[in-house]
């Protein structure tokens, strides 16, 4: 028997604001509606910013991409703050519990030598793209335009930071402070890891925030993340050691998360107009190629004589969701 | 590699630091120069980025799990709010109007924070202070939707904050607001730390958070009192980031010293000028008072900024030459304020009302130097005007915006609380009027910054806000005259929340 507990009603005089009722009609609005659409202001900064002084404060011509509705740039994942915060607290606390198992287990010890050398070698300096990768979505939520797309890369930038993080404490588990330094420096000096970083201090400079979304967010993390968290953990679990998975589950989870959103903003904006289509489709072969050098050089040397097939195949699978996205031709 | 693990447990400050400063690398491939290119210009000189003080050590792990904490109190206290219609439990329905005036601009404001944070998360090379703020920057965001969340529900059932984002950059009186976060996002990174992180997260924030939260506390308001409190241990980190910046600036280079001065300078006054909006709140908005603008302002401007600045005494700081007029104006700004709401209420989103006898009492025993002598009589007699059907209205319009606060002319001289201040300049034969020694310091320190400001007394005499008549104002505003605004008595708020109170506490 069900039992309705009674509380006095009483009729609203409306359902949600003005400019929420104007999109969606005069009905409850979801806290994610509540807390993006139309935030940003659009008109009348009162003055110029003293740091770039040709654009106003939010300006639309901060990217070459053109939107109608900036706000059709939505996340799918409907994170406001509180729904992403709590998500990310759960996804962390599984992450711990996973890590916590492995270094209690005698994991780290037990890893093979060759297991332990491909992490410190491949895993470990990648906390620097992470670094790289967070001040990028900085800059897409300091400059993009719409609260839509912009809060989402400030969430993203915080994920970086945390992964960043959370690479960190591996590096520290497999050989404390050493392990970090000297992952620094194949980061700074290593022949392999250069092509990355030119990539990165590269894209630094891209002054243009959507480019820059399809540099890091679709091209260089569609290049990387199957590469460090696929590839690499098939050749450590070959050594019959679960550590690199259970160490790094949250950026597994994180990455298939993140890339529902990548794509449905490069879908959106493709699907605005033959213009955008042939921008983010330029952008993507251009970085394309550039990030296909810097895992090829990372890939040879952790993969030997298999990397050729391992590029391949991230590569291949790449294009195809690029096909998939409209902006890649051909084969 | 032969490496062997570290036996030896590292320090807390050595694994932050590990798993911050250590991430960070200087760029070869890309000049640091053209990575960074904002954090020079203002002329701040940095020689080690390294001497910064983390005023905070917060790992992203630790971040999402205190703040998924709050947030999970937080809503499970919103929802419970809204389904037992808790608005219902307020003091009394006038109480809303404070808080309409606090949703309409402040979610705004703290927004534009967070994109003042984002800009300085990405543009100070120094990875300390970038961080840092980062961090700052997402609780902003935060601090935006918690609040239009708490005011979803009220404007389900009350008049007046249905069109904020309208009305935010449209409403004559936001502009005090809006222009004072626009003129500290359009300065640079270290600008930014000293108008927000500094002046207003330090200096100001408490002038804010405590009445405005308090109030709602003792005004029965569960909603806005929870993300405030929610909010202000947030503030806690803030205010520790603002200071750290200050002392940094101030310890890496003496050229520094005249630089970040004159930014306090600008940005106490910017802010005390803001800040007038709660005095007149706090003083005759809320149905159970808290404690008068003055006593809030010798609390938390005078002994504990007083106590700040002594401390910031040793790197050379001065208080700044505005805290004399504005220890002189907190026995006038509510008073002031609240008559010109009340006079110009045509054209704002909330209702006014002439202080009860009681509450007249209340100023006079808050007030003995000035409410008596200046302010009741006035009172009593737009009382007396009311009481036989002719309610005072300035249709004469408002007079000139300040060009710098954008207040409109309504404040007086020091020391001559019957004439109305006033100053003006030329500029490239132009003439400029200000509200205040102080805002025309202002302007002749950055003059071709406030020409350009967006003045709306101006701007409606142009015929830029709807057409130029007072119909098409509104309409552009999304305003209803009569129901938005103008007398609390008899209007739509109040009828309703009778009757809904009625129904939720009697069987009629």
């Amino acid at each position: 028997m069900q039992i309705d507990l009674r509380t006095v009603e009483i009729k609203p005089l409306r359902q949600t604001f003005d400019h929420l009722a104007e999109r969606f009609g005069d009905k409850p609005a979801t806290r994610y509606q509540e807390g993006t659409y139309d935030i940003q202001q659009t008109w009348l900064y009162h003055y110029r910013p003293t740091w770039e002084p040709d654009l106003e404060i939010f300006d639309e011509r901060r990217t070459r991409i053109r939107m109608k509705d900036w706000y059709d740039f939505k996340d799918p994942r409907q994170y406001y703050y509180g729904a992403y915060t709590i998500a990310r607290a759960k996804q962390q606390e599984a992450a711990d519990s996973a890590f916590a198992f492995a270094v209690e287990n005698g994991m780290v010890e037990a890893l093979p030598e060759r297991s332990r050398e491909l992490m410190l070698q491949f895993l470990v300096p990648a906390r620097h793209a992470e670094w790289g990768a967070n001040m990028n979505n900085m800059f897409m939520s300091a400059y993009g335009y719409g609260t839509a797309f912009e809060a989402a890369c400030n969430y993203a930038a915080m994920d970086r930071l945390g992964i960043a993080q959370q690479i960190s404490r591996i590096g520290l588990a497999l050989g404390g402070e050493e392990a970090l330094h000297a992952a620094k420096e194949l980061w700074l000096r290593g022949a392999s890891w250069q092509p990355l970083r030119r990539y990165l201090e590269d894209s630094f400079v891209v002054k243009d925030w959507f480019e820059l979304f399809v540099a890091q967010n679709l091209v260089l993390d569609g290049l990387l993340y199957p590469f460090l968290y696929r590839h690499l953990r098939t050749l450590i679990s070959a050594d019959g050691n679960a550590f690199h998975g259970l160490a790094t589950k949250f950026m597994s989870d994180w990455d298939s998360e993140a890339t529902r959103w990548v794509d449905a903003i490069v879908k959106t904006a493709v699907a605005e107009s033959a213009e955008n289509k042939l921008l983010v489709s330029e952008w993507a072969f251009d970085y394309f190629g550039r990030g296909t050098e810097a895992l090829a050089a990372l890939a040879v040397a952790a993969f030997g004589s298999d990397a050729e097939a391992v590029v391949g195949v991230i590569t291949d699978e790449l294009k195809a969701r690029l096909q998939k996205l409209g902006i890649w031709e051909g084969e | 590699m032969d490496m062997k693990a570290t036996q030896k447990k590292m320090s807390l400050k050595d694994r932050y630091r590990h798993l911050t400063r250590g991430l960070d690398w200087e760029t070869t491939y890309q000049p640091m120069d053209v990575v960074f290119p904002y954090d020079k210009y203002e002329g701040i000189k940095v020689h080690d980025w390294d001497k910064w003080e983390d005023p905070f050590r917060l790992t992203m792990d630790a971040y999402w799990k205190y703040q998924a904490e709050k947030e999970r109190k937080l809503y499970a206290i919103l929802d419970s709010f809204n389904q037992s219609n808790g608005h219902l439990n307020v003091t009394d329905a006038r109480y809303i109007n404070a808080i309409k005036i606090f949703f309409t601009a402040v979610p705004q404001v703290e927004y534009m924070a967070h994109r003042g944070f984002s800009i300085a998360g990405r543009q100070f090379r120094g990875v300390g202070p970038r961080v840092a703020c980062q961090m700052q920057a997402i609780d902003e965001i935060r601090h935006a939707q918690t609040q239009i969340h708490t005011a979803s529900n009220y404007n389900k059932y009350y008049n007046g904050i249905n069109a904020f984002v309208h009305q935010y950059p449209r409403m004559w009186y936001q502009s005090v607001g809006k222009s004072f976060i626009d003129d500290a996002i359009t300065g640079g990174p270290f600008e930014w730390m000293v108008a927000i992180g500094f002046s207003f997260e330090y200096v100001l924030t408490n002038l804010v958070f405590v009445p405005f939260v308090s109030g709602a506390a003792y005004n029965g308001d569960v909603g806005t009192m929870t993300f405030g409190f929610s909010a202000q241990s947030d503030e806690a980190r803030h205010m520790t980031l603002g200071l750290e910046c200050i002392k940094f600036m101030l310890e890496q280079d003496p050229d520094n010293l005249p630089i970040v001065q004159g930014w306090i300078d600008k940005w106490t006054w910017r802010g005390t000028r803001f800040l007038s909006l709660i005095g007149a709140m706090m003083d005759y908005m809320l149905p159970k008072r808290v404690m008068s603008w003055r006593e809030a302002w010798d609390i938390y401007f005078e002994q504990n900024g007083g106590a700040l600045f002594r401390d910031l005494a040793r790197y050379g700081i001065k208080v700044p030459d505005c805290v004399a007029q504005a220890a002189e104006a907190k026995e006038h700004v509510s008073h002031q304020l609240w008559a010109a709401l009340y006079q110009w209420n045509f054209g704002t989103m909330f209702h006014t009302w002439i202080p009860s006898p009681e509450e007249l009492d209340w100023l006079s025993a808050k007030y003995p130097d000035t409410f008596d002598k200046y302010y009741r009589p006035r009172w009593e007699m737009w009382a007396q005007m009311e009481k036989e059907g002719k309610r005072y209205v300035n249709a004469g319009g408002l007079g000139a915006n300040c060009q710098v606060c954008q207040f409109p002319m309504i404040f007086t001289e020091p020391g001559d609380p019957t004439k109305l201040c006033h100053r003006q300049t030329v500029y490239k034969k132009e003439k400029y009027h200000f509200c205040s020694d102080h805002c025309q310091h202002i302007f002749e320190n950055e003059p071709e910054k406030y020409i350009q400001s967006w003045l709306p007394v101006n701007q409606m005499l142009q015929g830029n806000m709807g057409g130029g008549g007072l119909e098409e104002f509104f309409k552009w505003v999304h305003l209803r005259p009569g129901i938005d605004n103008m007398g609390f008595e008899g209007s739509e708020d109040q009828r309703n929340f009778a009757q809904w109170r009625g129904m939720a506490t009697t069987n009629s």
